[in-house]
């Protein structure tokens, strides 16, 4: 995703700042490359953790399964649990080749250690087209890998969950079953080569003999795994690919599911925290003394701004309502600074200044665009916006911490358990070793969770009452006004048609603040920098599978003081939308249907034709509806290594409501591993985005964030929710992508295109609104 | 201070008349179930059934429950729809990150207690919940796959 990284091989980070500046890199979202496992030797991640042995009385077969005398196979899984159904997917690949059922399948949060880091995000932040198989490519993806492995950075975005275990976690499953097959021939005195596996049991090929895994798990351990186990050939694959019922579903029922905001200890206190209102202000003074006599309050913390958070005051008391009130009643005065009359107008007005005069940054140039703009006859010319996002999830920011005896103990949703830790140790003034971090289920993560504010605020108050744990919790209304948004983004389009009506030549220029500036800078400020292209600021925008022989890209860096971050699909979620409406403008100004218009410039992209056929065909494209203000609009985006099209079905009803009633998706993501996660994962990806097209908007005023809580930043509920339908396109195990991100970046263009084939009104701004 | 029945046991609230019933019961009672979404009763996650009625607990002072009959999903067992809900949401694989399911299913129940057979409509004037990992078509249909379970009066 920028130039530090790519395109030579990358040596061995030395210096403290080029290793922070890599771990920054490769945290950030974004993909474009399919990841180079197989130059990677997955025995390197088959080694076990030292904490793993003293952890359970199951006994413990690599770093990624162990077997308890009952024949129950626990899976470690690695990455974090926010609802895209990781939990049950990775335990699939170990069972399939571990030769188990599903029913005997347990899983765990894998504890921090390097041997889970997720090499595939690292990978991805290469400059790589997926399909580029050079040798350039494929040693720079395998120096990311080891140097992902050295890092150690354990991370959950970016959709590569199930890329990055998918050759290990097999590996692991075989091995183990390796391992469990010779200790059944030990013990019959029998060739291995005579024994066979079947859900959970070693078999004889006598027939007559037959162990469960769980009798021979503590000497099957012992010995070391076959070396050069093959791998299953996908034909018979048994589980993988069969829709299996979720292994997390049960308990999310039963409203026993763990998340951090639920843990409770012994002696607890909450706290509540306001944040300077205006972004980048100080505090100039809290008056603390009447507070502190209110009941149950134990203590009033100061907490300057920092890297990573906004200056604040909390309140730790004995529950939080008391805490909330506490913070309420206490007179505090901010100094908003420089900022202070920043509002979004002023922001608008200086990225149209940006767009007409800033200095950009190409991120593709084929042919000369410009010059055949200049002299075109048939000029398409339009300019796109979005605001600001927030992430809105349903848990609200939380962390509880115990800091005691130069040791801490931390509770948080987080999307970066490696990164957690150490800024917990930071702020605790500990070493990273004497922290021990708990992940349990994310009530949502969507890339908020992968940053650290709140495990920074917490730990530093829980300093203050040392020996108390203090869950620390955000209001919603401090999660509205102080998260790290989805970039407010702008774009100007220029497209010149040629005598047959296709696109001659392409120009788009964008303007957005940079995701991962913003974040390093949080995270790692000595290695924030703007000298760097960040991929993800014009994903979506370059490299697109369209037919276009003469095409420029540019993005232009916009500097504002709001924090933005890693909102699902990060820079696809507004370049789809910018893209797809314009070429949806071309296809009408060149007096074509939408669709023709885009499968002629997919000839040689035989897989992006077949996914927009699917939805198109699927959804009767071309085909009368029964309501006179109905339409469809189509779209279609790559992202992530997977490719979706979805088809809006959308009622303009006046005087201004658009009431989306069905989507019809068609995504591509190689093969599915668990298919109905894959179509949830859609269903989800298209209401979030469907909430951002229709009511999503986060706007500044007096250097504030103006929204404040539910219904103000409005989702999509029940009522306004369309029928989905989502079909998965196979094109093979070769082609994994992801999916918890791709589905959200198609849908805003796919309604919008919907609203002008209704209304004839073109949509350039979100939230979609028609007066 | 308020008596209550929570989950069918009858319990002192030692708490200020003020405090909402969702801290009360989450922090004094540790019903963890029960959620914190937005406080100002716009998303739902909080919800309980207080006489049977789906109740946001974020905006109830737990004085106006005196008295009263509280169910959280930890009693959830006790409502004649409850289980013909639980395993729709598990055959529909509904949840994905589970955190606002349990006002959704809270809901669901007073649903099915008054209208056994709802309609598409009925369950959109009821269920006005926020999900943002965006399951709502699965809960429809979870809500449908139950009703179609239970008998034309659940009560």
């Amino acid at each position: 995703m920028s130039e530090a990284v790519a395109p030579a091989p990358v040596p061995v980070p030395k210096s403290p700042r080029r290793r922070r500046l890599l771990i920054a890199v490769g945290l950030a979202g974004g993909a474009m490359v399919v990841g180079g496992a197989l130059l990677y030797s997955p025995r390197d991640r088959l080694r076990k953790p030292a904490m793993l042995a003293a952890l359970s009385a199951t006994t413990t077969f690599n770093a990624w399964v162990r077997i308890g005398s009952d024949g129950a196979v626990t899976v470690l899984v690695a990455r974090q649990e926010m609802g895209q159904g990781i939990t049950t997917a990775l335990p699939m690949l170990v069972a399939e080749e571990l030769d188990c059922d599903v029913a005997q399948l347990r899983f765990e949060q894998a504890p921090v250690d390097a041997v889970y880091a997720n090499a595939t995000l690292l990978a991805d932040g290469l400059p790589f087209r997926p399909d580029d198989d050079g040798w350039v490519a494929g040693l720079a993806r395998l120096t990311q890998y080891k140097v992902a492995e050295l890092l150690g950075v354990q991370t959950t975005g970016g959709s590569t969950s199930v890329r990055d275990a998918w050759t290990i976690l097999r590996h692991a499953g075989a091995a183990a079953r390796s391992q469990l097959v010779a200790a059944a021939a030990r013990r019959w005195g029998v060739p291995a080569a005579e024994c066979t596996t079947d859900r959970g049991r070693v078999l004889h090929a006598s027939g007559n003999r037959a162990l469960g895994y769980g009798e021979l798990a503590l000497e099957a351990a012992q010995i070391p795994p076959a070396r050069n186990v093959p791998l299953k050939d996908p034909r018979a694959f048994r589980l993988i690919g069969k829709s299996q019922a979720r292994l997390d579903i049960p308990q999310k029922t039963e409203g026993t599911a763990p998340y951090a905001i639920d843990v409770r200890l012994p002696g607890m206190a909450y706290a509540a925290i306001a944040h300077c209102p205006v972004f980048g202000g100080v505090l100039k003074r809290a008056d603390a003394g009447k507070v502190t006599r209110m009941a149950g309050v134990r203590a009033v913390v100061e907490l300057p701004q920092s890297s990573t958070s906004a200056a604040a005051v909390a309140v730790v008391a004995d529950n939080w309502w008391r805490a909330r009130n506490a913070l309420a009643a206490l007179e505090i005065s901010w100094d908003g600074g420089t900022h202070a009359s920043l509002d979004s107008a002023a922001q608008r007005a200086a990225y149209a200044e940006l767009l007409a005069n800033g200095k950009a940054r190409e991120y593709e140039r084929i042919g000369d665009a410009k010059a055949i703009l200049d002299s075109s006859q048939r000029r398409v010319e339009a300019t796109y916006f979005v605001p600001y996002l927030a992430h809105a999830t349903m848990e609200p920011m939380n962390c509880t911490a115990l800091v005691k005896d130069a040791r801490c103990e931390i509770w948080v949703g987080n999307q970066a358990p490696t990164i957690a830790r150490w800024m917990a140790a930071k702020a605790a003034g500990v070493a990273s070793e004497q922290v021990t971090l708990h992940t349990p289920f994310l009530g949502g993560g969507f890339g908020r969770r992968a940053e650290m504010d709140v495990v920074v605020e917490a730990t530093m108050i829980a300093a203050r009452v040392p020996g108390t744990p203090v869950q620390l919790i955000w209001s919603r209304e401090e999660d509205l006004q102080h998260d790290t948004y989805r970039p407010m983004a702008m774009a100007r389009f220029r497209g010149a048609l040629d005598a047959t009506g296709a696109l001659a030549a392409w120009h788009n220029r964008i303007v957005s603040q940079s995701c991962t500036q913003s974040f390093t800078a949080r995270l790692l400020p000595a290695a924030a920098s703007d000298l760097l292209k960040d991929k993800t600021t014009s994903e979506g925008a370059y490299d697109l599978a369209y037919s276009m022989p003469n095409r420029l890209v540019e993005h232009v860096l916009a500097e504002q003081p709001v924090p933005v971050g890693f909102w699902r699909s990060v820079g696809h979620s507004y370049n789809a939308f910018f893209v797809e409406s314009f070429i949806d403008e071309v296809a009408h100004a060149a007096g074509k249907d939408p669709l023709q218009f885009r499968l002629a410039m997919l000839a040689g992209s035989p897989r992006h034709r077949r996914v927009l056929e699917t939805a198109a065909r699927a959804a009767g494209w071309g085909t009368s509806l029964a309501s006179k203000g109905a339409a469809r609009g189509i779209a279609l985006a790559e992202s992530f290594h997977s490719i979706v099209a979805q088809v809006a079905e959308v009622e303009v009803i006046p005087p201004g409501t658009v009431q989306v009633r069905r989507v019809v998706c068609a995504i591509d993501c190689g093969r599915a591993i668990n298919p109905d996660t894959v179509v949830a994962q859609m269903e989800s990806g298209i209401v979030y985005g469907l909430s951002a097209a229709l009511y999503g908007e986060i706007t500044l005023k007096g250097g504030s964030v103006e929204q404040t809580n539910f219904p103000g930043y409005e989702v999509v509920r029940m009522a306004d929710c369309p029928a989905i339908e989502v079909h998965i396109v196979e094109s093979g195990w070769e082609h994994l992508g992801g999916v918890g991100e791709p589905g959200t970046p198609p849908i805003a263009p796919a309604v919008a295109n919907a609203v002008f084939a209704a209304t004839g009104r073109r949509v350039r701004d979100l939230p979609i609104r028609i007066a | 201070m308020a008596k209550l029945t929570i989950n069918g046991i009858e319990k002192d609230a030692p708490v200020e008349d003020a405090m909402p019933l969702l801290w009360v019961l989450r922090e004094t009672f540790g019903l963890t179930g029960v959620k914190f979404g937005c406080g100002v009763a716009a998303c739902g996650a909080c919800s309980v059934l207080v006489d049977g009625a789906a109740t946001r607990s974020c905006v109830t002072p737990v004085a106006a429950v005196a008295g009263k009959s509280i169910t959280t999903i930890e009693g959830a067992s006790s409502r004649a729809p409850w289980l013909a809900l639980r395993d729709a949401w598990i055959a529909e694989q509904v949840p994905q990150c589970g955190y606002c399911q349990m006002g959704i299913l809270m809901a669901s129940i007073a649903l099915l207690e008054a209208k056994p057979k709802p309609t598409d409509a009925e369950i959109d004037a009821a269920i006005t919940n926020i999900c943002r990992c965006g399951t709502y078509p699965r809960v429809r249909k979870a809500i449908h796959r139950a009703a179609a379970r239970l008998p034309e009066r659940s009560r």
